[in-house]
């Protein structure tokens, strides 16, 4: 980027301390669907909304709820696009951590590479940062951890956390509804019942996505009739 | 312009005609050097000779090969003196931080497989050394594996041994190991393989290093063997 007319950063202070295009990142995410996330016991579970632009779309075709390692998944609130690119490096960072050390990359190493990433892109040359939060479920020798990665890089590890357009709402309903006894079918529940707060019109295993890590530490997005069976549960 | 005479150039002698250029094995025998690690039960021992030579001079009597990593991790080096001790610089290097980032201390297979990716980056310039890994992994299993100077590990179940010394090494573990030894015979068994073959061997000596390491405590021994 050096020759470049835009070899400066395109992210710069504003006279207030903020840098805008962080909060207007932050925009972009709060106008993204919903998704969330609940750190059970023995597990995690994260769920987002899958509202498609038209019923002629294939739903199947369309898996927003992805994994980065056999045992960490990720979901997002925001721009798509944004969030394949931070999925493919993650998953190239992970690699590249077991093909160093042959050990499974920790939860907590990946979410601060991942973190970095989007961190250089708000300091670095002719680039925005990216339009999407992710939140990173996975289960390692430390055990069931969820973690928030924001457009700014900063990131949290959450016991249940909400994002995108109904992030107050699922909030106020994650703190009454959270114990921390949970268990990870419970999550499930809790985290159903979540989505379908702020959801416009009816919910059902086509246009929610699911995804749960437990104890066997293997990372699942639910197939649309298993989805269907919590949710008649949840009924 | 000719520099004063010092007083070692009269050992210059010795190095015309001997090898000027280092074909491939006659490099790992310029320093000299003898290294075996053992395991017992829920214990190991690592062990090496004291000498460091170049060529047939000795140099030092009491030269360090086994270095610590953490406090159940240790690596024995063989091979190349200097490149031994910038292995050996990089190594901790690499620990340290990952210890800052991760709060945790490297388990031993880990470590081994970070010094065989460490050693393959040089595939086409090696480093002239030969590592031997012994630590204490989850639930205070021993382990050990040695590897070649471009990144081959060994793992074995019993025993491990580098260095000029290694076909000695080779013969007197096989014949005096027994699996599941106490920490106590296991000192006996690896200080009795290791002087016996350093004594069929000029370029290893002068004594042995041997670290005894159990989940509770590791004690450091030197062995006075014979003195040339």
């Amino acid at each position: 980027m050096g020759d470049s007319q835009y070899s400066f950063s395109l992210t710069t202070f504003s006279p207030s301390g903020k840098l805008v295009q962080i909060e207007h990142a932050l925009t972009a995410v709060g106008s993204g669907q919903t998704s969330l996330g609940i750190k059970a016991v023995n597990g995690v579970v994260i769920a987002t909304e899958k509202k498609l632009p038209s019923i002629l779309v294939d739903e199947t075709s369309v898996q927003k709820i992805q994994s980065l390692t056999p045992n960490i998944g990720v979901v997002y609130s925001g721009m798509g696009p944004d969030s394949r690119v931070l999925v493919r490096k993650s998953r190239k960072q992970a690699e590249q951590y077991y093909r160093l050390y042959k050990e499974p990359i920790p939860v907590t190493q990946l979410v601060r590479e991942t973190a970095t990433v989007m961190q250089e892109f708000t300091q670095s040359g002719g680039v925005r940062p990216f339009g999407v939060s992710l939140l990173v479920a996975g289960y390692d020798d430390k055990g069931p951890q969820l973690y928030q990665v924001d457009p700014s890089g900063s990131y949290f590890s959450w016991k249940a956390s909400a994002m995108g357009k109904n992030v107050s709402n699922a909030k106020a309903f994650l703190e009454k509804r959270y114990t921390e006894d949970m268990e990870l079918d419970d999550a499930v529940h809790t985290a159903i019942l979540t989505l379908k707060e702020g959801f416009e019109g009816q919910i059902s295993g086509k246009n929610i996505e699911i995804g749960v890590i437990d104890s066997k530490r293997i990372f699942k997005v639910l197939s649309p009739s298993e989805v269907e069976d919590y949710l008649q549960e949840v009924e | 312009m000719r520099r004063k005479a010092l007083a070692f150039d009269h050992f210059l002698h010795l190095n015309v005609g001997k090898c000027s250029n280092f074909g491939s094995g006659v490099i790992f025998e310029y320093n000299g050097s003898a290294l075996v690690a053992m395991v017992g039960k829920n214990c190991f021992a690592i062990a090496s000779d004291r000498r460091l030579g170049v060529q047939l001079q000795t140099i030092a009597t009491d030269f360090q090969k086994i270095y610590r990593i953490h406090h159940t991790l240790f690596i024995g080096l063989a091979g190349l003196a200097t490149d031994t001790q910038t292995l050996y610089q990089r190594l901790v290097f690499r620990h340290k931080l990952y210890h800052l980032r991760e709060e945790r201390d490297m388990k031993p297979e880990t470590f081994a497989s970070l010094v065989s990716a460490v050693l393959y980056e040089k595939r086409f310039g090696p480093y002239f050394c030969q590592p031997v890994i012994a630590g204490l992994g989850d639930d205070d299993k021993p382990f050990i594996c040695t590897m070649d100077s471009i990144g081959a590990k060994e793992l074995a179940k019993d025993f491990v041994v580098a260095g000029t010394a290694s076909e000695s090494l080779y013969g007197a573990c096989e014949s005096m190991f027994k699996p599941d030894m106490e920490a106590e015979e296991l000192f006996e068994t690896i200080s009795q393989a290791l002087i016996s073959s350093v004594d069929r061997d000029c370029l290893s000596g002068w004594g042995g290093h041997v670290y005894l390491v159990t989940p509770t405590e590791v004690t450091e021994r030197i062995l006075k063997g014979r003195m040339d």
